[in-house]
């Protein structure tokens, strides 16, 4: 019972704790807010917008050297890799993927829990066993899980701008990968004065600018064998693209559905519109 | 009111159920023969826009429903399963969430007709409180829904709403323990509020077949507000005219839904969502979806929270008294000059109440929810009730007819 009142007044204490905290560190010299996470260029984007296959493998080789030392990405089947609309390799290539993993799977007929090769209809296998195992190892900061990551993200551009990102022809819903480029190269110095836990990052654009994810990219640290620049920032667009994809593999077979069921109705609304004309052209109203 | 024409069953099928169950009959009369004024604007397609939405929640939400795992350790990942690897499951989804959030608007565009056209006022009454009950059920419905995916916003708002109910003096936490079934927000609480999201849109039906029973039989408002006088010369047959007009509305609707669900699905919804719910984080921001955010900055308006949670509920049970508070003998807006630039006014508070809704209950935002809150019940209380009495309104046309420049008949009928 007690519980119940009070996670109200926690949720107030919260609240108002946060506004506490957020007011110390204005006083550490204006550092409380975030600023906006600046646009990028993406060939997703807009109602035309279909990913660019050979940006998402690039995406998934930084994420798996680099990210997948921390980050799980549980929800992503190997067979996605080859499905349309994604990284496209062909089934076997996603075949050959799959089986460089190796998958825990059990009890067998003698009751042992073993490891095998993986397969098209597995999902990408997790870094750490659980979360205590992933904060053991980190500093006690836990690495969320990347497969709804690029949407479980976003910044508002306030009014009236955010109605804007509704509008056909400004359409705008990358708000996601925009703050997971900025947050990946928004890494400085803690500015004076600024205390940091050990493990603990100064980053721009992490809420309340301290982030336990140590800077993860760094220029040429992820080989491209199609001549794309091996800068820092490339494999941040690259990476967070491949993000997207993972949070929403259908979304070429969205856009391109959505343009011929809006292209329809827009005909039939003609149609209709002169229909009905026909009809009451006998009535005066 | 009684329609144009009369049902004579053609078949022989037709004339056997006829002596027996004359629905065949029923439904000409009601969407064939049914008497349309014939000056409706298209404000008035939203009824039948909103029954459109209705069945494609109630269409969508059982498919979901096959798919979907009401428990807490799965739901998160049940409503992902029918995101990636349910064939059109995306689709449904995504047409589920943005549905609601089309159907708040439809309901809005709805009321606000009403409002300016004075459909509320006699002999309509019945039918307005109906909608007042329809638009509270599909509230209810509508926050349950958005627990279901399991998401951060879903639990704490969830938790939130619950909680409100502690406010009631001797018996709340008896009673939120209650509806929780337990202490918090957890898995019996996921499993009820399913069974009940369910549940309840089928209500819906059963409240729409009132309201539109109930709007048979009154008939339906016009933008002059004067009654038909002359159904022959005044309305048109539901069929092809009604029907039509409702298909351009409902066609344009449905243009603006694909938009949504298509090329911006997750606009009207919260990143936080896309996290899946923890007891022991609490998001910065607890946000409901748009459609609930004038009445959150009313709920927040007020520091104490007993009388805030009376002051949000006041606030939508106001408008069921509107037949009463709204004293002029004028019906449509159009003839009350001064009644319009009231009418707007109100219009602009109840969206600021929105807007408010979305930013932080404090400092100025806070002052300013106070004052448009003041202003929203002053609308009901103070401006209706005075303005019927004191405004100086302009002549009503004698009929329909009349103000479409028709003759008058030489002998006005009494409308049937
Ligand atoms: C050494 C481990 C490690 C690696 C490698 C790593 N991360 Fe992280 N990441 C973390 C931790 C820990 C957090 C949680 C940070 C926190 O909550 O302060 C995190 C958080 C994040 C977040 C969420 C930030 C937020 O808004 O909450 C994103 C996005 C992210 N990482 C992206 C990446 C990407 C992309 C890569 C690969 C290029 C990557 N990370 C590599 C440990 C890592
Ligand atoms: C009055 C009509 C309805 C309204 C306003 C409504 C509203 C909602 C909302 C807002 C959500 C959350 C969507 C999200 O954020 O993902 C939801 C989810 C859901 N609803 Fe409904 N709903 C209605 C009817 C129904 C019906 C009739 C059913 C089933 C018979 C149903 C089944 C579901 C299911 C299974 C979910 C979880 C899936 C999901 O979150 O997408 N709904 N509903």
């Amino acid at each position: 019972m007690k519980s119940v009142v009070d996670s109200w007044k926690s949720i107030v204490m919260a609240a108002a704790l946060a506004g506490a905290a957020g007011a110390a560190l204005a006083e550490e010299g204006g550092a409380h807010s975030q600023p906006k996470p600046p646009r990028q260029e993406w060939s997703f984007a807009g109602a035309f917008g279909h990913y660019d296959n050979a940006q998402l493998r690039r995406g998934y080789k930084v994420y798996k050297e680099v990210c997948s030392s921390c980050h799980s990405i549980s929800r992503l089947a190997f067979r996605n890799f080859a499905e349309k609309g994604g990284p496209e390799i062909s089934e076997a290539e996603a075949k050959a993927l799959a089986e460089s993993y190796k998958i825990k799977d059990g009890p067998n007929d003698a009751g042992d829990y073993f490891e095998r090769p993986g397969r098209l209809s597995d999902r990408v296998p997790p870094p750490f066993p659980n979360e205590q195992a992933a904060r053991a190892a980190l500093n006690g900061a836990y690495p969320p899980d990347m497969s709804v990551l690029a949407k479980a993200r976003g910044y508002s551009r306030g009014f009236p701008l955010f109605l804007a990102d509704a509008l056909p022809g400004f359409s705008y819903q990358e708000h996601g990968v925009d703050y997971i480029v900025a947050l990946l190269t928004g890494y400085v110095d803690a500015p004076q004065g600024v205390e940091l836990a050990p493990g603990q990052y100064y980053n721009l654009y992490m809420p309340g600018r301290r982030t336990g994810m140590p800077p993860p990219l760094s220029d040429g640290a992820v080989t491209y064998d199609d001549g794309t620049p091996q800068t820092a920032a490339q494999y941040a667009k690259d990476v967070s693209a491949f993000l997207m994809w993972a949070a929403e593999p259908h979304l070429e077979e969205r856009k391109s559905i959505g343009l011929k069921v809006v292209g329809f109705l827009i005909v039939l609304s003609f149609l209709v519109y002169f229909t009905k004309r026909k009809i009451w052209a006998n009535v005066h109203h | 009111m009684t329609g144009h024409s009369t049902y004579t069953p053609k078949s022989g099928f037709a004339r056997w159920l006829e002596r027996r169950l004359p629905i065949l009959g029923f439904i000409h009369e009601s969407f064939v023969a049914y008497p349309v004024p014939k000056n409706l604007n298209y404000l008035w397609t939203f009824g039948a826009i909103l029954s459109f939405m209705l069945v494609a929640q109630i269409v969508t939400g059982i498919v979901l429903a096959m798919h979907y795992t009401p428990e807490t350790t799965l739901a998160f990942d049940s409503i992902e399963h029918i995101m990636r690897d349910v064939n059109w499951g995306w689709a449904l989804r995504y047409a589920h969430a943005n549905g609601a959030s089309m159907f708040f608007l439809a309901v809005y565009i709805h009321i606000f007709r009403g409002m300016y056209y004075g459909s509320y006022k006699e002999p309509r009454e019945v039918l307005w409180i109906l909608g007042v009950v329809i638009f509270m059920l599909m509230m209810a419905t509508g926050f349950l829904g958005y627990v279901l995916p399991w998401g951060q916003m879903s639990f704490w708002a969830a938790t939130v709403i619950t909680n409100l109910f502690t406010a009631i003096p001797y018996v709340g936490n008896s009673i939120t323990t209650w509806l929780l079934g337990g202490y918090s927000v957890d898995n019996a609480t996921l499993n009820r509020f399913f069974a009940l999201h369910y549940l309840l849109p089928f209500v819906i039906v059963a409240i729409v077949g009132l309201h539109v029973w109930a709007l048979h039989v009154t008939g339906q408002n016009n933008p002059t507000g004067v009654e038909v006088k002359d159904i022959e010369k005044e309305t048109v047959p539901f069929t092809p005219y009604a029907t039509l007009k409702d298909a351009v509305g409902l066609v344009v609707f449905v243009g603006l839904f694909a938009w949504l669900t298509f090329f911006v699905p997750n606009y009207t919804g919260h990143p936080d969502n896309y996290i899946e719910a923890n007891p022991l984080v609490t998001p910065p921001h607890i946000v409901p979806e748009w459609y609930f955010l004038p009445f959150y900055a009313i709920l927040r308006a007020i520091p104490n929270k007993l009388i805030g949670v009376i002051a949000l509920f006041a606030s939508i049970l106001i408008v069921a008294a509107l037949p009463w508070l709204d004293t002029s003998k004028v019906r449509s807006g159009v003839y009350r000059p001064a009644f319009k630039k009231f009418y707007w006014v109100f219009v602009f508070v109840a969206v600021g109440l929105g807007y408010l809704g979305a930013q932080p209950a404090e400092g100025v935002y806070l002052i300013a929810a106070r004052i448009l809150m003041a202003y929203y019940f002053l609308h009901f209380l103070v401006v209706l009730p005075l303005l019927g009495k004191y405004e100086q309104t302009l002549p009503e046309p004698r009929s329909i007819a009349a103000s479409l420049g028709e003759a008058a008949t030489p002998e006005e009928k009494p409308h049937a």
